[in-house]
C-alpha cells in the first residue's frame, strides 16, 4: 500500500464521508469508488468539493486517470506541491 | 378516438399543501397572497407573492434526494404524487412502460442557478456547483417524476411562459385520446422567488404592489405565486371500468399565436385558441357555462380577454360565469394552467364555482359575469381553462362535467 501523507489523506476522507453520508471510518485507503457508491455525478460533485477543500484545479485528465482514494491524495498532494512552487517562484528573489 | 378523464389531482401552492386544501381555499374564497418570505424585498415595489406556506421540504424528501431537486421540481414530484395516489393508479410493468410525463415550466430551477452563478459573480469563485445543470433544467420536474416513479413512456417539458402548463397538458389529453399513452401525468410547477427574478419581474412594471384583482376597476397588476399541480389522465372508459372517481372529461385543445407583440397581447390570438379548443371538443358555444379566465389582474390582460371571450361567444358571454383563481393562488407562471384546470376541474366535479378573490368593482372595459369574491352553485356542462403568455402564444383547454 502506498504511504500517504495523513493529513491530506484525513481531508480527503471527511470530505468523501460528508458527500456520500457514511462514518469516516468506513473510508479508507483500501476502499474502492464502487464499494463506497459513488457513481459519476458524486465523482464530480466530490471533485468539486476536493478543488475547494485544497484550493486546487484539477483538470479533466487527471479527474479520469485517479481509481482509488491513495491515487487521489498522491495527485492532491502534487498539485498542492506544484501550487506553492507556482506561488514562491513568482516572488521576486 | 379515445374518450379521456381526470382521475387524480395534485396541487401544492399559495392556497395550500394538497388538493383538499387548495379546494378548501378556493371555495372559501381565500387568497394565499401574503408578504414574500423566502426572498428579500427590501426597497422593491411589490413584496407580496403566493408563497407556499410553512414548506418544509424534508417532509417530503430526505437530505440525499435534495442535493438534485430545485424547489421547482420538489413541486413537480410533491403534486405528482398526489395526483397518482388520488387517482389511486395500479401500476403494471406494461402500464409503467408506457405512461407518458408532461410538464410545463417557464424560468426551470431558477434557485439552482442564482446560488450557482451568485458564487462566481458576487463571490469571485472561479467554479459553479457541479449539480448546478440537472438542478436548473426544465424537464427535472419531469425527469424526476418519470425516474421515482418508473415510467418511461413520452417524457418533456413545455416552455411557454405562462402557458406552459397548458400546452403541456393539451399535448398530454392529445397523447391519450389518440392511444399514444394509456395514461398520462401532466401538469406543471414553478417556484419563482429568487431574488434576481424578482427584480426582474419589478423592472417589467406589472406586478401589483397591493394585490391581485382581476378584472376590477382599481386592478393594479400581477401576484407572483409558486406552485406545482398534477393531473392524472386517462381513458374514459377504463377508468370506469376500474370504477376510478372521475373528475371531469377533457375534451378540448386550442392553440394559437398573437404574430404580434412580445409582451402585448392581442384580441385576436386568445380568441382563436377558445375557437380551436371548442372545435376541437365539437363543442357548442352556447353549452359553455364557466371560464376560468387567465386573468392576471394586469391593465391590458382583462379587457382583451373579456373582448376576446365576447367575440366567441357573441351574446352568450353573459350567461358564461367568470372567475380569476390567480387572485388566490397567484400567478404561477409555468404552473398556472394546471392550477387552474384543477380549480376548473374540481369546479365541475363539486357544482361549485371557484370565485375571483379581492374583488372590488367591475371595470366596464370587462363586460363579464364575474363571480366576485364568493363561490356560486353551478352545474355547467363545459368549462374552458384559458392561458395567454408573454410571446403571444395561447392555449385553452375544454373539459365536460361527467
Amino acid at each position: 500500500m502506498t504511504e500517504i501523507n495523513s493529513d491530506v489523506a484525513e481531508r480527503v476522507r471527511k470530505v468523501i464521508a460528508k458527500h456520500m453520508r457514511i462514518p469516516p471510518e468506513n473510508v479508507t485507503n483500501e476502499s474502492t469508488f464502487a464499494d463506497l457508491g459513488i457513481d459519476s455525478l458524486d465523482g464530480v460533485n466530490l471533485l468539486f468539493e476536493i478543488e475547494e477543500e485544497f484550493d486546487i484545479s484539477i483538470d479533466d485528465d487527471q479527474a479520469r486517470s485517479i481509481s482509488s482514494i491513495p491515487e487521489m491524495v498522491l495527485g492532491i498532494e502534487k498539485l498542492i506541491a506544484a501550487k506553492a512552487n507556482a506561488v514562491s517562484g513568482s516572488r521576486p528573489s | 378516438m379515445i374518450r379521456v378523464a381526470v382521475t387524480g389531482i395534485g396541487a401544492i401552492s399559495g392556497i395550500g399543501k394538497t388538493t383538499p386544501e387548495f379546494w378548501e381555499s378556493l371555495q372559501q374564497g381565500r387568497s394565499g397572497i401574503r408578504p414574500i418570505q423566502t426572498a428579500d424585498t427590501t426597497g422593491m415595489r411589490f413584496r407580496k407573492g403566493a408563497e407556499v406556506p410553512e414548506y418544509d421540504p424534508y417532509q417530503y424528501f430526505d437530505e440525499k434526494q435534495l442535493q438534485f431537486l430545485d424547489r421547482f421540481a420538489q413541486f413537480a414530484l410533491i403534486a405528482a404524487r398526489e395526483a397518482v395516489r388520488d387517482a389511486g393508479v395500479e401500476w403494471t410493468p406494461a402500464l409503467r412502460a408506457d405512461a407518458a410525463v408532461v410538464t410545463g415550466a417557464c424560468v426551470g430551477g431558477q434557485s439552482a442557478q442564482d446560488q450557482g452563478f451568485y458564487d462566481l459573480y458576487k463571490l469571485g469563485k472561479n467554479r459553479c456547483a457541479p449539480l448546478t445543470i440537472p438542478r436548473t433544467m426544465a424537464n427535472a420536474g419531469a425527469s424526476h417524476i418519470s425516474m421515482e416513479m418508473g415510467l418511461m413512456g413520452a417524457g418533456f417539458t413545455l416552455s411557454t411562459a405562462c402557458s406552459s402548463a397548458a400546452h403541456a397538458m393539451g399535448l398530454a389529453y392529445w397523447l391519450v385520446r389518440s392511444g399514444g399513452a394509456p395514461i398520462a401525468i401532466t401538469g406543471g410547477s414553478e417556484a419563482p422567488f429568487s431574488l434576481g427574478l424578482l427584480k426582474a419581474w419589478e423592472a417589467m412594471r406589472v406586478v401589483s404592489p397591493t394585490t391581485c384583482r382581476p378584472f376590477c376597476k382599481d386592478r393594479d397588476g400581477m401576484t407572483l405565486g409558486e406552485a406545482g399541480a398534477m393531473m392524472v389522465l386517462e381513458p374514459l372508459e377504463s377508468a370506469q371500468a376500474r370504477g376510478a372517481r372521475i373528475y371531469a372529461e377533457v375534451v378540448g385543445f386550442g392553440m394559437s399565436s398573437d404574430a404580434g407583440h412580445i409582451t402585448h397581447p392581442s384580441t385576436q390570438g386568445p380568441a382563436i385558441a377558445m375557437e380551436r379548443a371548442l372545435r376541437d371538443g365539437h363543442i357548442d358555444p352556447a353549452q359553455v357555462g364557466y371560464i376560468n379566465a387567465h386573468g392576471t389582474g394586469t391593465e391590458v390582460n382583462d379587457p382583451m380577454e373579456a373582448r376576446a371571450i365576447r367575440k366567441v361567444f357573441g351574446a352568450h358571454t353573459d350567461r358564461i360565469a367568470v372567475s380569476s383563481t390567480k387572485s388566490m393562488h397567484g400567478h404561477a407562471l409555468g404552473a398556472a394552467a394546471a392550477l387552474e384546470a384543477a380549480a376548473s376541474v374540481l369546479g365541475l366535479y363539486h357544482k361549485l364555482l371557484p370565485p375571483t378573490a379581492n374583488f372590488t368593482d367591475l371595470d366596464p372595459a370587462c363586460e363579464l359575469d364575474v363571480i366576485a369574491n364568493q363561490a356560486r352553485p353551478a352545474e355547467p356542462e363545459y368549462c374552458l381553462s384559458n392561458s395567454f403568455a408573454f410571446g403571444g402564444l395561447n392555449a385553452t383547454l375544454a373539459f365536460r362535467s361527467i
